[in-house]
């Protein structure tokens, strides 16, 4: 063991206060663990831990109740947006949000999404696009891409018979009641420091009072898409991104000036 | 405080409010509309939450939500949008979190129509949503009585974290009635100790039905349980008319228990000894006082506005003990007093039945009928 002069010690990296130490649950390489550590870090940063509520989905992000370190509620599939409604309605003081997937969002959740958006509801909403259904073995979602090869579109999706995978960002931001949405995406540290600010503004729209806040995550399922890590990162750069352009589809102006 | 003519769903909506309720998330359905737009008005006035739901399913998920928040919460509906409400109502009877659903029951099955009916008897009083569950469900026969257990569900859904039921029909949802409502409580002033309300100087607490790991999932199912014994042996209500000596009980809940007070009264007046039994918390279901009441008559007479549900309860009370009969319309209709009087007056006059099943026999008789 090499002592450390405690007068040369500088913390440059620690996990936020507002993350559990628990081992996630998530396979290897998947991005769940970044998009959770950003949310944590600016949760942080707001200093809002003891305001936030946070409202867990179905899929692979059910157990993100375990790595939070704020109250938390775990809501049936799809429900989350209605479920934070709720709670936000109650405590229109705290800072409420949903973890989503794209099969809970983007399918058996979409009129929740929607019309919690429509209402304008404040709340902030993270969503993790990987492009199928993760927890349940990689089934099709609604945001597989044309051709993409799940377990129930074994040959590739083909759009005659399942139709086009939805871009819910896009779709979203036309909607009044919203004030931030911006897609971003985890495959590398320039988009993840991308993503980390869409997630402050996301929060700083909430905190303002704005109306609904979303970011939606791009990110990869290496187990699920039969890829290594480092494949996966790759195959989001070169099939995802064209489909799902990042940036931001909606600022509401006060958010403008807002410093980071 | 003094009476004053009152619309059902109005008078319940306002009972609510006077309870303390702190949010309400519901949607359009006859003929529990007048609960809505009541509260759209009242519950903003007096600052507190009030959301129309996109459909029923995210009106209960509104209400899973703010439950957490340890506040006093309500939703109602009808038969069709109850159904919808099923996946929520498993999900918050999971969290063992304390709420009020108001059903105003119409015809079914399917779309129906919107007259008073009972059919919603099994799913609200035997499950509807998955899993070991019981809610408790009180059924009030007129407008003062909808009001005052409308009062006492907010106390009891509290007192055992449970989803407590105020099932009432679409006669009762749509009449005015003279009646009292309760003075003005005032509301909550403190959390209780399991709310998701902000982690503030404490440990965070997170509140779920998912406990992945069966032995502790059964350790929850387990403490339901005998949460449900709690209630059974503390929590059943009912009402009495006439039983001191009476050979033959009529048994009935809501407004068809009502229609058969009419019937009863008049069969009473031309001698014959009958009496009624009108259960109020249809679950838990006074299955000990029908055992007793059925060692002491000659026979029973089951009627309701659907087809046998909460005959088949009375039937596990009685065992062999007395004969039981059974009257009931559907789909709707409300059987008129006279149609009542009619069983009453054949059951008095003849052999008490004893071949086949009740059920099997009411349809026999039904042809003649619709």
């Amino acid at each position: 063991m090499t002592t450390i002069d405690a007068g040369l010690e500088q913390l440059v990296y620690a996990r936020p206060r507002s993350y559990t130490d628990m081992p996630t649950h998530y396979c290897p390489g998947c991005t769940h663990g970044i998009a959770q550590r950003l949310v944590a870090e600016v949760i942080d940063e707001m200093d809002i831990r003891e305001e936030a509520i946070g409202v867990a989905s179905v899929g692979c992000s059910v157990f993100a109740y375990n790595y939070f370190d704020f109250d938390f509620v775990q809501a049936p599939h799809g429900r989350a947006p209605a479920m934070a409604t709720g709670i936000k309605r109650i405590l229109d003081d705290r800072i409420v949000l949903t973890y989503q997937g794209d099969g809970d969002l983007a399918s058996i959740g979409t009129a929740e999404i929607v019309h919690a958006a429509a209402r304008g509801e404040n709340i902030t909403v993270i969503f993790v696009n990987n492009a199928n259904y993760g927890m349940t073995g990689g089934q099709m979602a609604p945001t597989t891409l044309p051709g993409q090869k799940t377990t129930t579109s074994p040959a590739g999706r083909d759009v005659e018979q399942t139709g086009y995978p939805i871009r819910v960002s896009e779709m979203l931001a036309a909607l009044d009641g919203v004030s931030y949405i911006a897609r971003r995406s985890l495959h590398d540290p320039k988009n993840i420091r991308l993503a980390k600010k869409a997630i402050r503004l996301a929060f700083e729209a909430q905190a303002r009072g704005l109306g609904f806040s979303m970011v939606e995550l791009l990110s990869i399922c290496p187990t699920n898409w039969g890829l290594s890590p480092l494949e996966a990162l790759k195959w989001l750069e070169e099939h995802m991104l064209p489909y799902y352009p990042l940036g931001e589809y909606k600022v509401n102006p006060a958010l403008v000036q807002v410093k980071i | 405080m003094t009476r004053e003519l009152v619309k059902g769903n109005v008078a319940v909506a306002e009972a609510a409010v006077r309870a303390g309720l702190e949010g309400y998330f519901g949607y359009p359905i006859t003929p529990q509309t007048e609960l809505l737009e009541w509260l759209a008005h009242r519950m903003p006035e007096l600052g507190r939450a009030f959301v129309q739901a996109e459909s029923e399913l995210a009106a209960i998920n509104m209400v899973y939500g703010a439950a957490c928040t340890g506040a006093r919460v309500m939703t109602s509906s009808s038969s069709p949008g109850i159904s919808l409400m099923m996946e929520g109502l498993s999900y918050i009877a999971g969290t063992e979190l304390p709420m009020v659903l108001v059903d105003v029951m119409r015809g079914g099955p399917g779309l129906g129509n919107i007259a008073p009916a009972q059919a919603d008897y099994n799913q609200i009083v035997h499950g509807g949503g998955h899993g070991d569950y019981r809610s408790i469900v009180l059924a009030p026969a007129s407008i003062q009585e909808a009001i005052d257990l409308t009062v006492l569900s907010f106390e009891l859904a509290e007192k055992y974290r449970s989803i407590t039921v105020v099932l009432m029909d679409g006669s009762l949802g749509q009449m005015m009635e003279p009646a009292e409502l309760p003075e003005m409580q005032p509301l909550r002033k403190s959390d209780p100790n399991w709310a998701t309300n902000g982690a503030v100087g404490r440990e965070r607490r997170f509140l779920s039905s998912i406990y992945l790991n069966p032995p502790d999932e059964e350790k929850i199912n387990l403490r339901l349980q005998q949460r449900w014994q709690t209630i059974q042996a503390n929590e059943v209500r009912y009402k009495d008319y006439f039983l001191d000596d009476a050979k033959l009980v009529v048994i009935g809940f809501g407004s068809a228990g009502r229609v058969a007070t009419s019937a009863v009264r008049t069969a009473r007046a031309e001698g014959i000894p009958v009496g009624l039994l009108r259960p109020i918390s249809v679950s838990p279901f006074p299955s000990a006082v029908i055992e007793e009441l059925s060692k002491q008559v000659d026979g029973l007479l089951v009627v309701e506005m659907n087809a046998g549900q909460m005959l088949d309860d009375v039937l596990m009370a009685v065992k062999d003990n007395a004969a039981v009969e059974f009257y009931g319309r559907m789909g709707g209709v409300i059987p008129f007093p006279d149609e009542v009087l009619e069983e009453i007056r054949r059951l008095a006059k003849g052999e008490m039945p004893v071949n086949g099943h009740p059920r099997h026999r009411w349809l026999q008789r039904m042809p003649a009928l619709v």
